[in-house]
């Protein structure tokens, strides 16, 4: 896996626009404790939302409330980062208003 | 007895066209869509080729909410610094038989669970389908929430990421080698600065595909389609090379859209969406199986995409499939038998239609893309240097191409470059 070159992009700014119904409290995307750093990688890597992040000290973070509901981490990370994947709850969740 | 003659799982292209066959054979059928609104959820590039929407509903043109007529394409090879575009537009374009539109699917989603509606189909939105209900092998209806519904058939139409067909009929979770990332914003200008910059008429637009330096080198590309008062720009990115990249996907978008081919176009523009979508680019050799008892599957669930690199089709695939699995479904209603046997009328009817056909025809190519990483970095690289020997004019003095082009073919290798031309053409 080739090392990060920097990340000037603030995607979070991007998901900002769009509009969501965040089910607090009841994440739909559970991640294992103390995932291996490579395959935490590939996510950090694969997700459109940017929801997986690798901090300078190499801490990790996972936030699903800006989860775009694609399924790229179920592909890529199920077994590994991702324990648990669903759809949010009913109504909850990204809502495009374009699409 | 069943509460329904049929449930449709998902209101995307194929749950619709599906259902609303079913209503027009005189069949109960009910649609269950998780987002709030039918198209909620649903994210595609977003270009519409229309010759299968037209079957199943010939007015479409006057009433869907499209957004232009594509009628310009270009395909770019895009180096870090420079880009070369081929660009075709063509009066064929404009006829019926090959029309193509730009949508944006919060809009025309809704439109087509309508059409549905009309026809007698039930609806109920915000509700998701947990699981299927089954007895043995046969799927018996669906778990929504705290209801079970039943049916005699269940079409699931719930998209690529569907957690709904390994229950159905077995199928595997994509490989990441399988499926690509999508990552696409909306971002909205005047209308008539959209048609002066990719100059087109105020209902006509342009689809842009681009290769190279839009992923960074890796597998993938870039897109540009332009709606009425927005662009729709993307990058896509087969998993398998994207998680080793040293870029992240969100970051190729970042870097497409400040790359100097692309920036002009975007001056001014506001950022109004921020999209993500899997794209199924396995192939026919990525598909599950189609029919189980009780069950058939259309569209993306059923990985019907084909991204043949210059053209990238999902859409008219799934509203076909939706047609032929209503069809077939409402055939094996009548018959009375939707075991997987009952069923079988319906991968029969695909493989006459083109959705199979050319599935079929185009299945090597994401191989191809695979293996051919020249192709994102080497000839893009080469088609800059080739165009600067006759273009760039700086005063000294002016070699002949014959012995200016040679080199350039000689950095991939002749043995390469035929290979891939070769195998390029095989694959299409």
């Amino acid at each position: 896996m080739s090392p990060l070159d920097p990340i000037t992009v603030n995607v979070d700014e991007y998901l900002a626009r769009n509009k969501y119904e965040v089910d607090e409290g009841n994440p739909h995307i559970e991640l294992v404790d103390d995932a291996d750093p490579v395959a935490f990688g590939r996510l950090v890597r694969a997700c459109p939302a940017a929801l997986y992040k690798v901090d300078a000290q190499g801490h990790q973070t996972f936030d699903h409330a800006g989860c775009l509901e694609c399924g790229t981490c179920r592909i890529v990370g199920t077994g590994t980062v991702v324990a648990r994947w669903q759809y949010p709850g009913p109504t909850m969740g990204v809502e495009y208003r374009y699409g | 007895m069943a509460d329904f003659d049929a449930i449709v799982v998902g209101s995307g292209c194929a749950g619709p066209v599906a259902a609303l066959e079913l209503a027009r054979a005189g069949r109960s059928v009910l649609v269950v869509e998780r987002g709030t609104f039918a198209g909620a959820k649903n994210v595609s590039g977003g270009r519409l080729y229309t010759h299968a929407l037209r079957a199943v509903l010939p007015d479409f043109a006057a009433e869907a909410p499209l957004e232009r007529r594509v009628v310009r394409e270009r395909i770019s090879m895009l180096a870090p610094d420079a880009n070369v575009t081929v660009d075709y537009t063509d009066d064929l374009l404009r006829t019926e038989r090959a029309e193509s539109y730009t949508v944006l699917r919060a809009r025309f989603d809704p439109w087509l669970a309508g059409k549905a509606e009309e026809a007698g189909a039930e609806y109920v939105t915000g509700i998701a389908v947990e699981s299927l209900l089954k007895d043995g092998a046969r799927v018996t209806g669906v778990r929504a929430g705290d209801d079970e519904i039943t049916a005699d058939v269940v079409i699931l139409a719930d998209g690529v990421n569907s957690l709904l067909t390994p229950q159905a009929v077995g199928a595997a979770r994509p490989a990441p080698g399988q499926v690509a990332a999508g990552v696409k914003q909306v971002i909205e200008l005047p209308e008539r600065t959209i048609s002066d910059r990719l100059m087109c008429a105020d209902d006509e637009g342009a689809a842009w595909l681009f290769v190279g330096d839009a992923t960074h080198g890796h597998v993938g590309g870039g897109f540009v389609y332009t709606n009425r008062s927005s662009l729709s720009v993307g990058i896509v990115a087969t998993l398998s090379d994207l998680v080793t990249a040293e870029t992240p996907i969100y970051q190729m978008l970042e870097d497409f859209k400040r790359h100097p081919a692309v920036a002009p176009l975007l001056v001014g523009g506001e950022v109004v969406e921020h999209s993500g979508h899997l794209v199924a680019e396995g192939g026919f050799d990525a598909m599950p199986p189609l029919v189980g008892d009780g069950v058939l599957l259309a569209g993306e669930s059923a990985m019907m995409c084909i991204n043949a690199g210059y053209t990238v089709r999902g859409m008219d695939l799934a509203i076909a499939a939706g047609q032929i699995a209503g069809q077939q479904a409402a055939a094996a209603l009548a018959a009375g038998d939707t075991s997987a046997a009952g069923l079988a009328g319906y991968p029969e009817a695909l493989e006459r239609s083109f959705v199979l056909q050319d599935l079929r025809t185009l299945r090597t190519f994401p191989g191809f893309m695979e293996h051919a990483t020249r192709l994102f970095v080497d000839y893009p690289a080469m088609a800059r240097d080739l165009f600067r020997q006759l273009f760039a004019v700086d005063g000294t003095p002016v070699r002949p191409l014959r012995k200016t082009l040679p080199p350039i073919a000689r950095r991939a290798g002749y043995l390469n470059l035929a290979r891939d031309l070769w195998k390029g053409a095989k694959a299409l």
